[in-house]
């Protein structure tokens, strides 16, 4: 073989997507996507109802074809059917898709069957998401947390590589949602690659790596939330509780560009937070003072407008 | 991983989601037991109910003929004194005829109001005082009747009932069956959830078969076992083996046409809806609730659009009527078809996922 190029050598990233269309009808879900995911990375897909999120991670997944562009996971192509692919990703669909009256455990035990995973094991995958003392209780009587829960064990039941998880936390009251995280961080933590779609900003800021913020079937803008999040270059905005601080005193203060007391709170919005601070201190206001930095929810509202889409 | 494992797996997960199932147990297995009790206690004993006859006062004739006679399976004679009570009893309804002997004359006294009744006493009377008239001769009847059934003497109204209420509870259990796990599997996501993992599609498939054919082998042995209790009576021909395969093809059949339902039915009240549209006029109309045979040549020809017939058929050749094994053959071909034919369609139809 003639190599006429130095060939770059680099590790093959677990996923690879390239130009990636397609079109239902004349929607066009996926619109031209590129991106890789990196061994080992907590990847989150942001976007809000329709921006392609579930059609990207489906063509991903082996679900559907693309019309367009090439999709490589884990080395190999996902479609068609590929039973090579299969047993090295796990995939944890919205829906708790669960075979109807079986109990926790014969739930894990009858999914990992399907990838010739041994009993024991599939029982011991039941401790690593906390359900170890529910493993008799028949799946439609979970709480929504649990049943969440049980469906990642279920996804992880033959130890893949590669996780995809679909908006885990959809539904869940804030005690389940952390708890959740916390078990989605240790899964990351044992080295294996998670894809996450979700709706949540402050979960993609708390768990991912890196994000894509998708919509219309594109990709708005890719890198860690902090770093997002410093590009907007938002504003901070100062609260303490209304009479601490006189309004026009406010907006005397260095580097205040904006003063509003709602009767609870006084807020100041500034550029330069630590001036303002600074001269809050010297007048000795600072009783229950709050500072709120831009989250990655503004950089989503800011690239995918604040109007309300049903 | 052996395909064997996921098999044995996926039927235990399938059998034990049926076996919890309250209401899926009670509409297969229950539910067609209570018909085969009700239908065998109402028909299986044939009681025409009995002409009430009440005797005033002695009477040879009638004593004599109820003491040798077979009289007693026809008719019920109370003996009573008090002749003006027993002539009420009559115009009321209560009783059927009062007898008395005068001597040599023998009277009937009948109501008009039950033509048949009355017809049945004053013609069983008439036979009475004959076949006394001929004995009083001393000689030997010239001429005489002997009556013979066609059917096996045992064949009774549970003949029948047996084989065609398990046909109807066979139908139901397939199709419901098959319809429901379809569109539940697909719009809770299990089809999906199943494509994602390595185990093949026909696995799947085979061993949701595969409960489906046991749960109708514990039909049968149910139905058989209760119809041959001795109240209800049930008498297998030689070759009820044969009903088995029977068994076996009609479900294949009945999945088909479920699979049909459910992979074109978008919701489970739409599946649900559709499959009732389909089993309750096939049970009607194919023979599982009352026999065919007096049934207009139209209606006949109409029950064997549906598969159901078949089923019926060959299940009461081999089981009822005691037919040869061979008998059931045309009717497995039949079916066998139907459940080829359904899946084919059912494949073009399959949808994933609910989108």
């Amino acid at each position: 073989m003639r190599r006429g190029f130095p060939i770059v050598l680099r590790m093959a990233q677990t996923i690879e997507v390239t130009g990636l269309r397609k079109r239902y009808g004349d929607v066009r879900a996926v619109d031209g996507v590129t991106f890789g995911v990196e061994e080992g990375e907590f990847f989150g897909i942001l976007g809000p109802n329709g921006a392609g999120k579930t059609t990207t991670l489906e063509i991903i997944e082996g679900l559907r074809e693309a019309d367009e562009g090439d999709v490589s996971v884990l080395g190999l192509s996902p479609w068609p059917r590929n039973s090579k692919l299969l047993p090295r990703i796990g995939v944890q669909l919205q829906a708790s898709s669960f075979f109807e009256r079986l109990t926790a455990r014969e739930q894990l035990r009858t999914f990992g069957s399907l990838y010739g995973v041994a009993s024991k094991k599939a029982d011991a995958m039941l401790d690593l998401v906390g359900l170890g003392d529910k493993a008799d209780v028949r799946v439609e009587k979970l709480s929504g947390g649990q049943a969440q829960r049980l469906s990642i064990a279920c996804a992880l039941v033959h130890d893949p590589e590669l996780l995809f998880l679909d908006e885990p936390t959809a539904a869940l009251d804030p005690q389940a949602r952390r708890n959740l995280w916390d078990v989605l961080r240790e899964i990351n933590t044992e080295g294996r690659t998670i894809v996450l779609t979700t709706h949540y900003m402050d979960e993609a800021e708390s768990l991912c790596d890196r994000v894509a913020i998708m919509d219309a079937g594109q990709i708005l803008q890719l890198g860690p939330p902090a770093t997002l999040v410093r590009g907007l270059d938002a504003p901070a905005r100062i609260s303490v509780a209304t009479g601490v601080l006189a309004v026009e005193d406010a907006r005397l203060l260095p580097g205040a560009d904006d003063v509003a007391d709602d009767g609870v709170s006084l807020i100041i919005t500034t550029r330069d937070p630590s001036a303002v601070i600074a001269a809050m201190a010297a007048k000795d206001a600072l009783d229950g003072v709050q500072i709120h930095g831009a989250t990655l929810e503004d950089v989503f509202l800011e690239l995918t407008g604040r109007e309300y889409r049903a | 991983m052996s395909t064997f494992e996921s098999f044995k797996s996926l039927s235990r997960a399938m059998f034990l989601g049926f076996r919890r199932d309250r209401t899926a147990l009670f509409f297969t297995v229950l539910f067609p037991l209570m018909f085969l009790v009700v239908f065998g206690g109402i028909f299986g004993h044939q009681t025409t109910s009995k002409v009430k006859v009440l005797e005033v006062g002695p009477s040879v004739v009638l004593d004599q003929a109820v003491a040798h006679g077979d009289l007693a399976k026809v008719m019920k004679v109370t003996k009573t004194s008090d002749r003006a009570d027993a002539l009420r009893k009559v115009e009321k309804g209560d009783a059927d005829a009062v007898i008395e002997q005068h001597g040599p004359e023998l009277v009937v006294h009948y109501s008009a109001a039950d033509q048949v009744k009355s017809g049945t006493v004053r013609g069983l009377m008439d036979s009475l005082v004959q076949s006394a008239n001929l004995a009083a001769t001393g000689k030997p009847p010239a001429y005489k009747v002997t009556n013979q059934q066609v059917e096996d003497d045992s064949l009774k109204a549970i003949q029948f009932f047996t084989p065609s209420l398990l046909g109807w509870a066979l139908a139901s259990a397939g199709v419901f069956g098959a319809s429901q796990t379809l569109v539940t599997w697909r719009t809770k996501g299990i089809l999906r959830r199943l494509q994602l993992s390595p185990a093949p599609i026909p696995t799947v498939f085979a061993a949701r078969v595969a409960v489906s054919l046991a749960v109708a082998l514990v039909q049968f042995a149910l139905f058989v076992l209760v119809a041959q209790l001795p109240m209800f009576g049930l008498q297998l021909g030689g070759s009820w083996w044969m009903a088995i395969p029977m068994v076996l093809s009609g479900v294949l059949a009945f999945l088909a046409i479920g699979m049909l339902i459910g992979a074109w039915a978008k919701t489970q009240e739409t599946a649900q809806a559709v499959t009732q549209l389909v089993v309750l006029p096939m049970a009607f109309l194919g023979g599982s609730f009352f026999p065919l045979d007096d049934a207009p040549t139209w209606l006949k020809g109409l029950s064997y659009i549906f598969p159901l017939r078949y089923l019926n058929d060959g299940m009461l050749n081999v089981m009822g009527r005691g037919l040869g094994p061979m008998s059931a053959l045309p009717q497995i071909g039949v079916l066998l078809g139907v459940a080829v034919v359904g899946t084919l369609i059912a494949m073009r139809l399959f949808r994933w996922d609910a989108a």
